[in-house]
């Protein structure tokens, strides 16, 4: 068992012959990933990377049955995309394109959410289960499979997190990024419900980091319904505020989304919060122990 | 994207937001011909406000003259001594740290008469992902202060996604300021033409605080906060051009325009990170090995030799920097490609020269990790290679109390 991704995704890659798409539909495929397909639109009929071309989502759900979609298109189109999945009826939808306008992705989450789709993302690195699918962008050697679900909505300090478990001997049942933009489908609260059904997930590690209020909501939902040991770390203590940190949703504005304030919060809800993102894998494993 | 009160104005006038007539002026000659054409108008009252990227103006001073960045002037004699006052002296305010900001800029504009002042806003709520109108009877003092202090002072709507504001919307609003007749009906045209304005320039927050009532019953924006979402200048081409680059840091914008993400802290240890939340936790990770960071510096998924080469070059332009903290976690990025990448950069003359007294920390980590390691030393270069962030750490902590 895992969450979101694993033996029964059935992948199609939103801007498949593009050069990312091509790129990392490449590497999910050399994961072991049941890639079926991809779309571009107008070059549908042909052929790539051996596998069929579709002009539109609904005939990789039609011919292939794919019921998840990674979406490799510039922001200008990728809000777009989104939408197509969800109409099409794709059930994990996950959005890798950043700089996508706020605007767009407002009315983007809500078409999702009224189909019941799940979106991740955007300006994510994707989700992998170690061991049996990857979709998105993540490096899948650094990945192990094991019983920890990790959570984050940056990219290389999750695979710096991720890393850290796996030499502590500790492996992943999924991980999330879930992304760095201020409007994105999947909250660190929505993920850590995920893990918390999960039987195969023993721990949760959660990596925030500066702007927004969701790790702090998460920590409250998380003190009510879940068991499991979860350790929290959050970037960005030393960023000043009313700048935005590289991440679009990384930002200190009102005086609101402090890490201090996301720290608190997470103790206050019995979340073992690590202070230096070097501890991260030692912290899972004595907890675990 | 930040823009001046001012631009914020002519562009809120385009979608039927009501502003008081105003000019703006670059010089003080600009300046005394803006209150002649106000005074025409019938102006007898003006008010000259200093143009800087920065709140607080009015109860800021400017460092030589001492004048306030918010003067109002009785007549035109009165308008051009503001002006003088203000043009190219240097005005501190709480947002402007004690640098401050040079004043290049002025907006003169038509003096209202004020019977009642209120605060409405427009920004995202992250928590419900959709935008959120704020309005507030507390108008002309700080937001976050009423925030804090009354919460129950701020009266908010939220917009359906894809949806305008909904008339009703409009009027509850403005029936929150307390208002009837003829004032009830103009708030609520402010406040659908404000959401309007928001929507169409994609705007990441509009602040009106002051929006008065004035004695002739109208209601008016005194003041105009505007930022844009970055993700969406791609189309919105007008409101790009707005940018005033003379606002920014010098070493931003160079960096900008070789695509490096980077932001000028005030400390003492330079990084170079690929990814935000690393680069984050970096800093912080700095700062608990007893240094503090120089910048935030983001140079992305592709750390090739350009990205390196550029990223020193900024970093060392800084010179409180005692000390540079390279960590990469390479991912489909190898980091023996990387380290390859560093090396060649290091061996320019330009930036070794600049090295001599600032020594390199470079952590890489993930693929390849010990094949990087490796050309590291045994590149004979002045650089101290780890593979542990905890290493990282230490080795900063050695090289900044040394």
């Amino acid at each position: 068992m895992s969450v979101l991704a694993g033996k029964e995704t059935r992948l199609v890659v939103q801007g498949f012959t593009g050069k990312e798409g091509t790129f990392h539909a490449e590497q999910m495929i050399a994961y072991g990933t049941n890639v079926i397909g991809g779309v571009t639109p107008g070059k549908g009929g042909g052929t790539h990377l051996d596998r069929p071309v579709f002009n539109t989502v609904a005939d990789s759900v039609a011919k292939e049955e794919a019921n998840t979609s990674v979406i490799f298109v510039p922001p200008a189109f990728a809000a777009d995309a989104i939408t197509e999945s969800a109409l099409a009826g794709i059930k994990t939808i996950v959005c890798i394109t950043e700089g996508i306008p706020v605007k767009d992705m407002i009315v983007a989450r809500e078409v999702v959410r009224r189909h019941g789709a799940t979106l991740i993302g955007p300006n994510c690195p994707g989700i992998i289960t170690p061991g049996e699918a990857k979709v998105g962008i993540m490096p899948g050697n650094v990945f192990t499979p094991g019983p920890v679900g990790v959570i984050s909505r940056s990219g290389t300090l999750t695979y710096e997190a991720v890393d850290q478990l796996t030499k502590a001997g500790l492996g992943q049942s999924t991980a999330i990024g879930i992304g760095g933009d201020p409007v994105i489908g999947t909250k660190h609260q929505d993920a850590a419900a995920l893990f918390n059904e999960d039987p195969d997930t023993e721990a949760i590690v959660l990596i925030g980091e500066i702007g927004g209020t969701d790790e702090e909501d998460a920590a409250a939902w998380i003190q009510k319904n879940v068991k499991k040991p979860v350790v929290a770390f959050i970037a960005g203590r030393t960023a000043p505020p009313g700048r935005r940190m590289g991440h679009a949703g990384a930002i200190v504005s009102g005086g609101k989304g402090t890490a201090d304030d996301k720290i608190t919060a997470l103790k206050a809800a019995g979340i073992t919060v690590c202070d230096s993102p070097a501890v991260i894998g030692d912290t899972v494993k004595e907890l675990l122990s | 994207m930040n823009i001046h009160e001012y631009q914020a104005k002519e562009l809120l006038k385009q979608y039927q937001v009501a502003v008081p007539d105003g000019v703006s002026a670059f010089t003080v000659d600009d300046a005394v011909k803006a209150a002649e054409e106000l005074e025409k108008k019938g102006a007898t009252l003006f008010v000259v406000k200093a143009q800087i990227h920065a709140g607080g103006r009015g109860k800021g001073r400017t460092k030589s003259s001492g004048a306030k960045g918010v003067i109002l002037a009785k007549s035109v004699e009165e308008v051009k001594e503001a002006a003088e006052s203000l043009l190219g002296d240097t005005l501190v305010t709480v947002q402007t740290g004690e640098a401050g900001k040079k004043v290049e800029r002025l907006y003169i504009t038509d003096g209202v008469d004020i019977e009642q002042e209120y605060y409405v806003g427009i920004t995202l709520d992250r928590t419900r992902n959709q935008n959120v109108i704020m309005v507030s009877t507390e108008g002309g003092v700080e937001i976050e202060k009423v925030a804090e202090e009354t919460p129950e002072k701020i009266v908010k709507e939220w917009v359906e996604p894809g949806l305008p504001l909904q008339a009703n919307q409009a009027r509850r609003l403005a029936f929150a300021l307390g208002l009837s007749g003829e004032p009830f009906k103009k708030a609520v045209r402010f406040i659908a033409a404000l959401h309007k304005a928001f929507e169409a320039t994609d705007a990441s927050i509009i602040e009106i605080n002051p929006l008065a009532l004035t004695g002739s019953n109208d209601v008016v924006a005194l003041d105009a906060k505007m930022n844009f979402d970055d993700n969406a200048l791609y189309r919105q081409k007008a409101i790009a051009e707005m940018r005033d680059e003379s606002e920014e840091d010098p070493l931003e914008l160079e960096a900008d325009a070789s695509d490096l993400n980077y932001i000028k802290l005030d400390g003492n240890v330079g990084c170079m990170v690929n990814g935000a939340g690393l680069a984050m936790a970096t800093m912080d990770m700095i700062k608990l090995a007893g240094g503090e960071p120089a910048n935030f510096l983001d140079v992305g998924g592709t750390a090739n030799v350009d990205t390196v080469r550029n990223g020193f070059r900024i970093i060392l332009q800084d010179p409180s920097v005692e000390a540079i903290l390279i960590n990469i976690f390479g991912g489909i990025v190898r980091c023996d490609r990387v380290a390859g990448g560093i090396i060649e950069a290091v061996k320019d003359p330009a930036i070794i020269k600049k090295l001599e007294n600032v020594p390199i920390i470079v952590r890489l980590q993930g693929t390849n990790a010990d094949e990087g390691k490796e050309l590291i030393d045994q590149s004979g270069l002045n650089v101290i290679s780890a593979v542990l962030l905890k290493e990282a750490a230490e080795e900063v902590t050695r090289a900044i109390s040394a």
